[in-house]
This record gives structure tokens, C-alpha cells and sequence, in this order.
């Protein structure tokens, strides 16, 4: 049993130097055999793994993790939490998330620093406010929190926003979802990781799958670094290397790598109290509890594995960002990097069965995989568990590819995250 | 960041050119458009190889002549091992024969 996580363990472990700390999860041998292998130790393989020990009674798991933990997208992304989708499917599987994450600190006695801040996405013309207003609406049908702002409201809420007649990018009005914001990244993969631990999941880290045993399209196990190990079923949750691991099961993905980048600021004093997003201009930005401005934008255009993206990526959304916020120019940006994420032609994810039996698959995130984390791994876990897709998994399956059911979240998903 | 040697301009900054994907997809034939299944047409429009390696892709030289051509790309090293027109067949090259 793990101690509990609070004042009077801080204050304790205080007392003796911060010296007696139990450890937060084991790093075991793995064994020969699993009921579960989970492929890929980021957030949703571990929420995955945990959601498999916690609601599906199975803890004979282990998360196998080629790097160390959370050290992919799960610490290269921008925090943002949302469920602002137009379609029904994206809607339900985000909102499911966006609930999980509302309880999520108190679920794994670990701080993830939920921070439901409000997120707002900027409409700079006339086509923006309608499109955006529709998408406010379809939001609203679904029962999900969404409202627009009039440019009066934005102003008020930002006032470092350019919101001038004058400005480069007019702002003429913004979708709010007073629910999203920002969490702690390595705090989810960190809280998820020491529950699945006390629940038996065996995390092992600097193991990466070489190959996979397949005998009559049955999957019976792993080749890796580690040497071989076997399970009765696998699940492939490896964001950016989803296509590298297909191929290594024999078959393809319709999803291609692209590097994302992102950057932070030097630390300033507090300067802005929600998200701000602009699909339009591309840039979306927030601001760190460290005081550091959080800065995305768009994927690069060419595929890559090299987790480093160009210079006329980072020059865009800059230039949109000195637009939109004057106030930022002098800023100097201290560190900046790139995540690959694996995009599907619809911008939505894949969850589900693949070609080959018990082998499964959760992958085509793209740029916005971290605000699902905990509702990703729980209709995975279900899936794996019953070996038939969680209800709001079903639309999200490999095959919707060949009957033509996409689910085009361009609008929504594809621009800006 | 890379340069692209355009084979018509020369070599050129990467922001001048757009990207086109994976190349040698070829468009089934109208025959073929005929009998083909949903799977195979899933297969033409949406499978991809994405490659770690060597990855065969079009590029178009959109701030430039405008001109379609294939490259050769390490996806890792974003290395340019080789320009090539389009139409012209797959270049033998592997990421196992690449010079270290």
C-alpha cells in the first residue's frame, strides 16, 4: 500500500529530511508472461494500465516504455484541457475526459494542478464568428458548457489582447468553455503511474519492443530490449511511433508523424488568467503557474520522427503573437522544442482492434492528445478488458476508414490546440 | 530547417517549397475505380507508410517555379539523399545502405 499523499506525510517526511519518501512506483524485472502489455508509458498508456487494474480487476500488467516515463508528448505538450468539439463523437469522448480530469487529483491522491481556467478561441472575421457560433451551439446541444463572447466581453477578460479596429487581426468576438484550462503534465503521468503501481502494474521503463510474436494472426507477445514477453493481450498506445509499431505487426495506419513544436517564456509576473486560442492567426498561449507563457501552434508540414521542427513554424506564430498581444514583443523565449505526433486525415483518433487478434490499438491523437489522457485510457482499458470497443469508442475504430464514417474535426481539431 | 535543391531553381530555402506526401501512390485507373473494394480504396486514399527512415515524398516549389518534384528524406537526420522528377521510378536506397 502506498502512504497517502498529504499535509501531515509532508510534514513528517519534513521532519526527517525529505530523506524517508517512499518510492513512487517499482521498477521490476518484467516477467515472462502478462494477461496485459500496454506499448508506450506516456499518459494514456499508463491511464490505460491504471483503468485496466481499477475498473476491469486486471493487474496483471505491465507498461512497457522504450525512454523513461512521460518523456514523449506527455512533457512536450501545452497543458490544455477542453471538450469544445463540434461532432457528437468528438464531443462525448473529450467531455468524458474533461470529467475524469475534474476528479482526477482526488481519484489518484496527486495534485495534477486542474486549473479550469477558461479557454476562449478568437473569431477575426465575419466567417469565424458563424462558423464558431455554430460550433458554440452544436456544444451547447450536447449538454456541454460553451458560450460566445462579444468583442466587449473578450476585451474585458484580456486586456492585453489587441481588441482595437486598428489591430492586424481584428477580434470581433471568442467561444468560451468556462471548464477547460491547463493541468500539470508530468503530474498526470507521475500520479497515474504510482496508482497503477499500488495496483500491481508492473512499469518498465528503457524496454523497447523490437517485434511482435504472431502466430496465425493471434498475438502471443513482444520481442524487446528486455528480451521476449508474453501476453494474452496488447495494447499499442505510442502516440508518435504508432506507424513504427504497425508495420513491426504487419499492417498500416492512416496516420502520418509530423513534429509539433512549442515554446515557453521567461517567467513574468501574472498577466493572463486564461487560455486563449487563435485558430485563425495560430497561436494559442497561456500562462504557466511558474509565470512562463505556454505558446503553441501548428504541426510541421513534413513527416518526421526527429522531435525538432523549423524555424518559419516558431516565426509564424510569434509574429501572431506580438499581433494579437503588443505587450509581449520584448519578451525573450527561453526553451523550445518538438513532440511527434501521429495525425489521422480526419483529426481524429484511433481506438480499437487491429488486423491482428488481441492486438490493439490507440493511436492518431495528433496535436491534441493530452486533454484526453485519463478518458483515453478508460474506454481503452474497457476495450482491451471486454475485447469489444467502450460505447464511445465504437465510432473511432480503424474501419471507420473504410466505410467512410470519418469523423472531420479540421475545424475544431486540426487547426489549433 | 533544411535546403531543397529544387531541380529546376537550384537550391532553395524549405520554406519556399510545399509538401505533398507520400509519393508514388498511384491513382487507380478507371477500371480499376470499378471493381475496387472499400478496403483497396482505403488503402489508395488514406493508408501510408510513414516511413522512419527513408521516406519517398512530393514536393512542390510553391514560392518559386511552381514545379512538382520527388525527394528522397531521412525522416530522422532530415537528410536529402536524392531529387528526383517526378514520373522518374523509385531510387534504391534504404536506410541499411546509407553511408554512416
Amino acid at each position: 500500500m502506498k502512504q497517502a499523499y498529504s499535509i501531515f506525510t509532508l510534514v513528517r517526511n519534513a521532519l526527517s529530511y525529505h530523506q524517508d519518501w517512499q518510492e513512487a512506483w517499482r521498477s521490476p524485472e518484467p516477467k515472462r508472461e502478462y494477461d496485459v502489455l500496454i506499448i508506450g508509458g506516456g499518459g494514456h498508456g499508463l491511464a490505460t494500465a491504471y483503468y485496466l487494474a481499477k475498473e476491469h480487476g486486471i493487474t496483471n500488467v505491465a507498461v512497457l516504455e522504450k525512454g523513461w516515463l512521460g518523456g514523449g508528448n506527455t512533457g512536450r505538450n501545452t497543458t490544455i484541457v477542453r471538450s469544445n468539439y463540434l461532432w457528437d463523437e468528438s464531443a462525448h469522448l473529450y467531455e468524458h475526459s474533461l470529467k475524469l480530469f475534474e476528479g482526477l487529483s482526488q481519484d489518484l491522491n496527486y495534485n495534477v494542478m486542474f486549473s479550469q481556467r477558461g479557454l476562449m478561441n478568437l473569431c477575426h472575421t465575419e466567417h469565424d464568428m458563424q462558423a464558431t457560433r455554430r460550433r458554440v451551439y452544436a456544444i451547447q446541444m450536447n449538454g456541454i458548457d460553451s458560450e460566445m463572447l462579444t468583442r466587449e466581453q473578450v476585451q474585458e477578460m484580456v486586456p492585453i489582447l489587441d481588441c482595437s479596429p486598428k489591430a492586424r487581426y481584428p477580434v470581433l468576438g471568442a467561444s468560451l468553455q468556462r471548464r477547460g484550462g491547463v493541468a500539470r503534465h508530468d503530474a498526470v503521468a507521475w500520479g497515474l503511474a504510482r496508482k497503477a503501481d499500488e495496483r500491481g502494474v508492473d512499469i518498465i521503463q528503457n524496454c523497447e519492443v523490437t517485434g511482435f510474436d504472431i502466430v496465425n494472426g493471434v498475438v502471443k507477445g513482444v520481442q524487446t530490449t528486455r528480451g521476449a514477453i508474453g501476453a494474452k493481450k496488447i495494447g499499442i498506445v505510442v502516440a508518435g511511433h504508432s506507424g513504427v509499431m504497425a508495420g513491426l505487426a504487419g499492417f498500416r495506419l492512416p496516420v502520418e508523424s509530423h513534429p509539433l513544436q512549442a515554446l515557453v517564456s521567461e517567467p513574468i509576473k501574472p498577466i493572463l488568467n486564461t487560455v486563449v486560442m487563435s485558430p485563425q492567426v495560430h497561436v494559442y498561449v497561456s500562462q504557466s503557474d511558474k509565470g512562463e507563457l505556454v505558446l503553441g501552434a501548428g504541426i510541421d508540414a513534413f513527416t518526421s520522427y526527429a522531435q525538432a521542427g523549423s524555424p518559419p513554424v516558431i516565426e509564424n506564430q510569434l509574429n501572431a503573437l506580438t499581433d494579437l498581444y503588443p505587450c509581449f514583443s520584448r519578451l525573450r523565449m527561453l526553451r523550445q522544442w518538438g513532440g511527434i505526433v501521429d495525425t489521422c486525415p480526419d483529426a481524429s483518433p484511433i481506438i480499437g482492434k487491429t488486423p491482428v487478434e488481441n492486438l490493439f490499438i490507440n493511436c492518431g491523437w495528433g496535436t491534441g492528445g493530452f486533454k484526453a489522457t485519463p478518458g483515453s485510457g478508460n474506454v481503452f482499458a474497457h476495450t482491451i478488458a471486454r475485447g469489444e470497443p467502450h460505447p464511445l469508442a465504437v465510432p473511432f475504430a480503424l474501419e471507420r476508414f473504410t466505410t467512410g464514417y470519418l469523423i472531420d474535426e479540421h475545424g475544431a481539431a486540426g487547426v489549433a490546440h | 530547417m533544411f535546403v531543397i535543391n529544387c531541380p529546376y531553381c537550384g537550391p532553395r530555402d524549405e520554406h519556399e517549397f510545399g509538401y505533398g506526401h507520400e509519393a508514388h501512390i498511384a491513382r487507380p485507373t478507371l477500371e480499376q475505380q470499378g471493381t475496387m473494394s472499400d478496403a483497396e480504396w482505403a488503402n489508395y486514399l488514406f493508408l501510408r507508410t510513414n516511413t522512419k527512415g527513408v521516406h519517398f515524398e512530393r514536393w512542390v516549389h510553391t514560392k518559386g517555379c511552381r514545379r512538382w518534384f520527388n525527394v528522397a528524406r531521412h525522416t530522422v537526420t532530415h537528410e536529402i539523399l536524392k531529387v528526383y522528377k517526378m514520373g522518374e521510378p523509385k531510387p534504391d536506397i534504404s536506410a541499411e545502405n546509407l553511408p554512416r
